[in-house]
């Protein structure tokens, strides 16, 4: 968008809301066409000149009557409001906890060895979203972070770069910085994604939530890594935890019409129950995210591999009834290569192997990293190295 | 390289340390068979593994005599205490041994090492400390103040789970004060042979185990119309369980029959699904479907038929079929041609009946006997396979309505040994359950055993009880005149 097209979507702006002017009499005033009007003010609300915001009503009961924003995807699957995706939910089947977890046990058993040990170290590196998120992180931190994620192993150049740096918003803009042309997909370069909407507790109003997602995209996120709101899911709220994530997947758009990735973050642990979970993950799936994700990694438990399972049965089922292939990210307390190579058994028994891919599978994890470069390094050399032969950060 | 291929990762046989040849284990001592001697293959490559005797008439009446002497002057006059000592000695062996175990029943049974490494040989050592623990607790086995044990104890096992129905049979014999003459299969005599060092190792009197392995029609024939044996126990086919029964009616000897079965495996529409299918899998895939109480027939509600054959199927085609000892085996071997040439007969009569076929689509080892999993759709309640124990990785699907219409179907059978209900409706589960004919109702799971619970069936699937308390009062009588 050029300046001098800003500039009179702008003024278009002014007359429309503050003077309430109609579309006609603009057109008039600036010499130009109703609905080249028409455009400008869409316009004017795309890029954030005008930004319009709906306070939720007063009473639970009218704020009911409003009922759920339909996405092209719940209306495809029937889900046009609130009382169709409340029974959508209801209908899926339940998950027997013994067997969900007996699954995962038996797919953890799987023993991975030789040259596919290898390729599974490498892979687990590629899908890494090296994190950090510490009220203590600073610019010099993300630097490192970001040297780390470009060259994770300075001592074996075949090394892979992982797929994404995660980090706060306002660590975007430093963290785009460091990456400079570097930056990009998580396979052309390394995403960079944004934790948002409050994180970790999602506890705060919608305008803040969007606000931190417009300015996490602004500054340069790729992707963004949202919190349902937990409060809502557990008391039966479903269309506030809806409505929030389409409100925030709409945030993600950027003034070029492309948008951020979105992840949901479902925060398990506080979900408790894997029929909630199962139910979150399709809500989350309906209502437009990209990648559905197990934890903040502030809650314990964070991602299990059970949790994991089923949360790649979910994606699995979705893309067999809509051919669309959605992520997935367990993060939290993954630090072992041991355990991170049962979750890529579990991807590819339970999902497919078209899931290890950037695109739809990664780790959340700082300290992963580490142990999988050890295992590498373990396997180039035949020797065990010991912790100071990678780097703290 | 897909990473699903996984790179192989066999379990190294150098833990076993084999003889080239078994002889027979009677009264504390290996000696030679009077019968020819035989050698025992892994199914999964034809190859050798060692040359085993046969036991011939006269080596039984040797065995039961020897057992008879340990029984007169050890066994029965030891106390509980005693006796539990020796028990949990063996179950802490078999622990110990646990890896060199599993090797080798993988070895010569065909079957993966991950089940036999965390199902069989566990369950084993498990089955051993259970009955250790009973061992001076018989007053509390439900037959009175002052229990007896029966005697000589016969027992004639199968070569789908050798070393677990070795302890199935063993554990409680001993721990109830019987001493045991035992006769494995012929196609899986290796941990039975093993299992005599270790109760030498545990230095258990002489004669209190003895372990002949040799033919049904010699060895075991002659065991069961022993008349100085007190009982038989045996597990294995319907026919052979009826020859036997009619050998010892009009006798004194005590019989337990474990025979066949034709498991309904039973998912109603609200059950949990991708669970259901990981059930109907372990119920007919486990142990390459070669299972007494297999969940063969599957009796699916009409409105989810589609849904839960193609989500099985998906599921079935992430199972690794090939060799035994490799760690991502899912799919092992046929125990022996005899029993391949079975499978494949009664597959061929389920598809000229019209049933539909469903084969997994993987690659076969030249060698060795092998089986795809398989999937019969369409399948009415009169073909062969609905009705027929297959012995096998073969499913049969069937459809049913209403839960009236479930139950008359799972109860239609001559068998009745086991069935699971799968649903989330607590009072359907139960009711259903009260309704089957069958000895082991599972509820949203399938094959799973534990030593504290009771085992055994309807019908023509056998009579007595296998496991915990009811497991042991077969091997008691209330101490009364007998």
């Amino acid at each position: 968008m050029s300046n001098s097209e800003s500039d009179i979507a702008r003024r278009a702006a002014r007359l429309y809301y503050d003077e309430n002017k109609t579309q006609d009499e603009i057109g008039e005033m600036l010499d130009i066409t109703r609905w080249k009007v028409g455009r400008l003010l869409a316009l004017a609300r795309e890029v954030g000149i005008v930004s319009i915001s709906i306070t939720d009503s007063a009473t639970p009961s009218e704020r009911s009557s409003s009922g759920i924003i339909p996405t092209d995807r719940s209306r495809a699957q029937g889900v046009t409001d609130t009382q169709s995706l409340r029974s959508f939910l209801r209908r899926l089947p339940a998950v027997d906890a013994i067997g969900l977890e007996a699954r995962a046990a038996t797919l953890a058993t799987r023993s991975i060895k030789t040259e596919s040990k290898r390729a599974a170290l490498d892979t687990i590196i590629r899908l890494v979203d090296l994190t950090t998120l510490e009220g203590a992180d600073t610019p010099g931190k993300v630097k490192s972070l970001v040297a780390k994620a470009l060259v994770p192993d300075a001592s074996d150049p075949t090394t892979p770069r992982v797929a994404a740096v995660c980090v706060y918003p306002d660590m975007v803009a430093h963290a785009v910085a460091a990456l400079g042309p570097n930056r990009g997909d998580g396979e052309s370069g390394i995403a960079v994604a944004s934790v948002a909407t409050a994180f970790p507790s999602g506890r705060s109003t919608i305008d803040v939530k969007l606000a931190d997602t417009r300015f996490a995209v602004d500054k340069g996120a790729t992707e963004i890594d949202m919190v349902i709101d937990r409060g809502a899911f557990l008391s039966g709220d479903l269309e506030t935890v809806f409505n929030q994530i389409v409100l925030v997947r709409e945030a993600c758009v950027r003034a070029d019409g492309s948008h951020a990735h979105l992840k949901v973050i479902l925060e398990t642990g506080e979900l408790r129950t894997y029929d909630n979970i199962k139910r979150a993950s399709w809500l989350a799936i309906l209502a437009g995210a990209d990648f559905i994700k197990t934890s903040t990694g502030k809650v314990q438990p964070a991602a299990t591999l059970p949790t994991t399972v089923l949360m790649l049965e979910v994606v699995r089922d979705w893309f067999h009834l809509t051919g669309e292939r959605i992520g997935v990210k367990p993060a939290g307390g993954i630090r072992q290569s041991k355990d991170a190579i049962r979750y890529l058994v579990a991807v590819a028994e339970v999902a497919g192997e078209e899931w290890l891919t950037p695109h739809l599978f990664r780790f959340g994890a700082s300290s992963l990293l580490n142990d999988v470069l050890l295992q590498r390094q373990k396997m180039t050399t035949g020797r065990y190295s010991g912790p100071d032969y990678v780097t703290v950060d | 390289m897909s990473f699903l291929e996984y790179a192989p990762a066999p379990e190294s046989t150098s833990i076993l340390n084999l003889s080239p040849s078994y002889g027979l284990f009677i009264n504390g001592e290996w000696v030679d068979g009077g019968d020819d001697s035989y050698t025992t293959i892994s199914p999964a490559t034809e190859k050798p593994i060692a040359e085993i005797a046969h036991a011939s008439a006269n080596d039984v009446d040797r065995a039961v005599a020897a057992a008879r002497r340990a029984y007169d002057t050890v066994w029965s006059r030891m106390s509980g205490a005693d006796r539990g000592k020796y028990l949990f000695r063996i179950a802490r062996l078999i622990q110990e041994r646990a890896r060199e175990l599993a090797v080798a029943e993988t070895l010569d049974n065909g079957k993966p090492i991950r089940e036999t490494r965390d199902v069989d040989v566990p369950l084993v050592a498990a089955w051993f400390f259970h009955y250790a623990g009973w061992s001076d607790k018989l007053e509390w086995a439900g037959l009175g103040a002052n229990p007896k044990s029966l005697g000589v104890a016969g027992q004639i096992i199968p070569w789908n789970f050798p070393l677990l129905m070795l302890a199935w049979k063993v554990a409680p014999a001993l721990a109830a004060g019987n001493t045991v003459v035992l006769k494995p299969a012929e196609t899986t005599p290796l941990t039975a042979l093993l299992f005599a060092e270790i109760c030498q190792q545990a230095g258990l009197p002489a004669g209190v185990v003895n372990i002949i392995p040799g033919r049904g029609s010699v060895a075991g024939a002659r065991l069961v119309e022993h008349p100085d044996v007190n009982k038989i126990a045996f597990t294995g086919s319907t026919a052979v369980g009826r020859q036997i029964a009619r050998t010892i009616a009009g006798t004194d000897t005590k019989l337990t029959l474990e025979l066949g079965g034709k498991g309904a495996n039973i998912v109603f529409d609200d059950a949990a699904v991708d669970e259901a299918v990981e059930g109907i899998v372990r119920g007919i895939f486990f142990n390459q479907g070669h299972v007494c109480c297999a969940g063969s027939r599957l009796l699916v509600q009409e409105n989810i038929h589609d849904e839960i054959v193609e989500k099985l199927t998906r599921r079935l085609s992430t199972l690794r079929l090939g060799d035994p000892l490799d760690k991502n085996t899912d799919i092992g071997a046929i125990n022996s041609k005899e029993q391949l040439d079975r499978i494949t007969a009664l597959v061929n009569t389920g598809e000229s009946e019209g049933a539909e076929r469903w084969t997994l689509d993987c690659p076969v080892p030249k060698a060795g006997f092998w089986f795809r999993p398989t999937v019969f759709t369409n399948v009415a309640t009169s073909n062969t396979i609905a009705r027929e124990e297959i012995f096998g990785p073969v499913l049969s699907v069937l459809t049913f309505r209403t839960a009236d219409e479930a139950i008359t179907k799972a109860n239609n059978t001559p068998y009745g040994l086991s069935a699971g209900i799968w649903t989330q409706n607590a009072s359907r589960m139960l009711r259903v359950a009260d309704e089957l004919r069958a000895g082991v109702i599972w509820a949203n799971t399938f094959n799973q055993f534990d030593p504290t619970s009771p085992f055994g069936g309807y019908k023509e699937s056998g009579y007595g009880r296998e496991g915990g308390r009811h497991g042991l009062t077969a091997y008691l009588t209330n101490g009364d005149a007998r």
